[in-house]
């Protein structure tokens, strides 16, 4: 078969110390890193396609349809973000389709640091966290302590969730320890708040990369691993979220630890959406169709999973009209 | 040795590409004599749902092009018609039944109409719209404006001409068109969807559909990013127009009734198939300012 083979055998050895001796010098973590099985690139975009051609329907469909919605992160990272546009997103993920009040509410929103206090006055208590990026989002080029300052600042406005992202130059010139060492030095700036890594896999050039970059975002502690800012093309692909998929689902089989996956950006329609559930039930596994363990980073995919939610309760097509526009 | 026949299967034309339809169906045409002729693609409510997609992107590009330049764009349609002058009075010629003269002429009328109404473009707005006299120090000002995605079934009888006389006044207002073709006679939609491809028509303000009314109907008719349907094909089917009248009306389409008998296309059309998907915007200035 194409999957890939499970990464069990040299992971079990480290987990018994919970990898302290992996990540204790530069040297061993690079030999763990580049230990983990090769990616088999054209067997994983085949499998990836494979995945996706599922007929997912009727029942089931209504059932991926509101699963996929709350997982939706709800997404504003522009420049041009105001106060009014993250209070109109945040009633947006607590009431998607105001027409349907048995539609249930995204995950999160994500916005910037500064934005975090808005929108968490909005949310309230509605159950809908905030999730902010920092660490100098979306390049990660900047100092150590102004990125944990950052981390800090959003915490405290009250951020439910960090998104990071990880130093890809230092990732790419192989200098491994320093990227893990920055990821728990945010993880600890983070307090109670959530840790997702973003890579950028858009820029990791390889998909072994994206499978160390993964091992090496676990083993540091992050609570979700995502593939990417948004900001750069290609973002979220099936065969690079697979990867991923793979990695945390080999990480609980070495450790018993379940870690969370966002794919991010790029994701634009429900059947896109669909797919990816499918890859998540078929790869790592049902225990991870849930919205603590899988999200969407998206902001436009939210309209069509109405549009599409709209369809089958009605019966006819809706159109682009009947939902605001963000 | 006899040469083997190509027996061709056409495809649907949407978003400016000739994609198969989505179900995998196709139907087999034949002559007025009832011998074969081809295949065509069945369109399934999928096509449909594409078609308005394809529709609703291209309809802002094209509402926003001068009227001088949709006048030119179908204006080049009815040049390139001329080209495949022999292709079309072969189609229609078997597809309807008649001899050579009578469908030499049939394709002359559909190109000449192409012509009349690529004239209407620039004119309909000054024919239409104006300034209103009103008692006060303002200006009144109505101009047309398209209604947007039109739904289209065309007559069943002529398959040219017919075909050219709903869709021509639709999209030379501004409207983008998905248009179901006649479902015993498709053959001339196809070589007009053809036509289309080559003519500078942006992909997507025409979409063909070749097919049965009463499949792609319900969809477009219910359809909420349709905003007006035209029911001329149905002619003669009263249940079939009548429940996809009851359908439009949950968004408020704009509904161009079935006519009990497929009207004699030869004859002037005048204007109304073009202020039927036109919308008026009026404007109050204050005067003096």
């Amino acid at each position: 078969m194409t999957t890939t083979p499970t990464t069990t055998a040299s992971a079990s050895s480290a987990a018994g110390n919970s990898f302290s001796d992996v990540t204790s010098s530069e040297s061993a973590l690079r030999r763990f890193l580049h230990g983990l099985p090769g990616v088999d690139q054209v067997g994983a975009e085949a499998r990836a396609a494979s995945l996706g051609t599922r007929s997912i329907k009727t029942t089931a469909k209504d059932y991926a349809i509101d699963l996929a919605i709350r997982m939706v992160d709800l997404t504003t990272l522009e420049g041009q973000d105001t106060h009014g546009k993250v209070r109109a997103l945040a009633n947006k993920a607590m009431r998607p389709d105001p027409a349907d009040p048995t539609c249930p509410q995204t995950a999160a929103v994500c916005v910037y640091p500064d934005m975090v206090a808005v929108a968490k006055e909005t949310l309230g208590t509605s159950g809908v966290n905030v999730a902010a990026v920092a660490t100098a989002f979306p390049s990660g080029r900047a100092a150590l302590d102004i990125k944990l300052a950052d981390t800090r600042d959003a915490v405290e406005a009250g951020a439910d969730e960090i998104d990071m992202v990880i130093d890809r130059g230092a990732f790419l010139s192989g200098r491994y320890l320093e990227v893990y060492d920055e990821i728990v030095a945010v993880k600890e700036a983070c307090g109670p708040a959530h840790l997702k890594v973003i890579f950028e896999t858009g820029e990791l050039q390889t998909y072994d990369n994206v499978r160390r970059a993964s091992w090496l975002a676990m083993m540091a502690g992050g609570h979700f691993i995502k593939t990417s800012t948004g900001k750069v093309q290609p973002a979220a692909t099936l065969p690079v979220t697979m990867i991923m998929l793979e990695a945390v689902r080999d990480f609980r089989e070495a450790t018993g630890q379940m870690i969370g996956v966002k794919p991010a950006g790029g994701i634009r329609t429900s059947k896109d959406a669909i797919k990816y559930l499918v890859m998540v039930n078929e790869v790592a596994g049902p225990d991870w169709l849930d919205p603590d363990w899988f999200r969407f980073g998206a902001s436009t995919l939210l309209n069509d999973l109405l549009m599409q939610r709209t369809k089958m309760t009605t019966g006819r097509y809706s159109g682009p009209d009947y939902f605001t526009l963000d | 040795m006899a040469r083997i026949d190509v027996r061709k299967t056409y495809k649907l034309y949407i978003g400016g590409a000739f994609p198969r339809s989505e179900s995998g169906y196709s139907y087999v045409v034949n002559d007025a004599k009832g011998k074969f002729m081809a295949n065509a693609s069945l369109a399934s409510r999928k096509d449909a749902r594409d078609a308005v997609q394809a529709a609703r992107k291209a309809f802002p590009g094209w509402a926003a092009r001068t009227a001088y330049n949709r006048a030119q764009i179908v204006y080049r349609i009815a040049e390139v018609m001329e080209d495949r002058r022999p292709q079309f009075v072969d189609a229609v010629q078997r597809s309807e039944g008649r001899t050579a003269a009578q469908a030499n002429k049939v394709v002359d009328d559909a190109i000449d109409r192409l012509v009349w109404y690529a004239g209407w473009a620039d004119k309909i707005t000054q024919v239409v719209g104006g300034a209103n006299p009103v008692a006060g120090p303002f200006f009144n000002l109505s101009t047309p404006e398209p209604t947007g995605v039109v739904a289209v079934f065309a007559p069943q009888e002529s398959s040219l001409l017919g075909l050219v006389s709903v869709v021509a006044p639709a999209i030379v207002v501004g409207n983008t068109v998905v248009v179901t073709s006649s479902y015993e006679r498709p053959l001339p939609a196809v070589t007009f969807a053809e036509v289309l491809a080559t003519s500078d028509v942006p992909g997507g303000v025409i979409n063909v559909l070749t097919g049965s009314a009463a499949t792609t109907g319900p969809w477009l008719a219910s359809h909420m990013d349709v905003n007006a349907i035209d029911l001329t094909g149905v002619a003669g089917d009263a249940d079939l127009a009548k429940s996809l009248e009851e359908a439009s009306a949950e968004n408020l389409k704009r509904v161009r009734r079935a006519p009990s008998a497929e009207p004699d296309w030869s004859l002037d059309p005048g204007i109304d198939r073009m202020t039927g998907v036109l919308e008026t915007k009026t404007v109050w200035h204050p005067v003096g300012i």
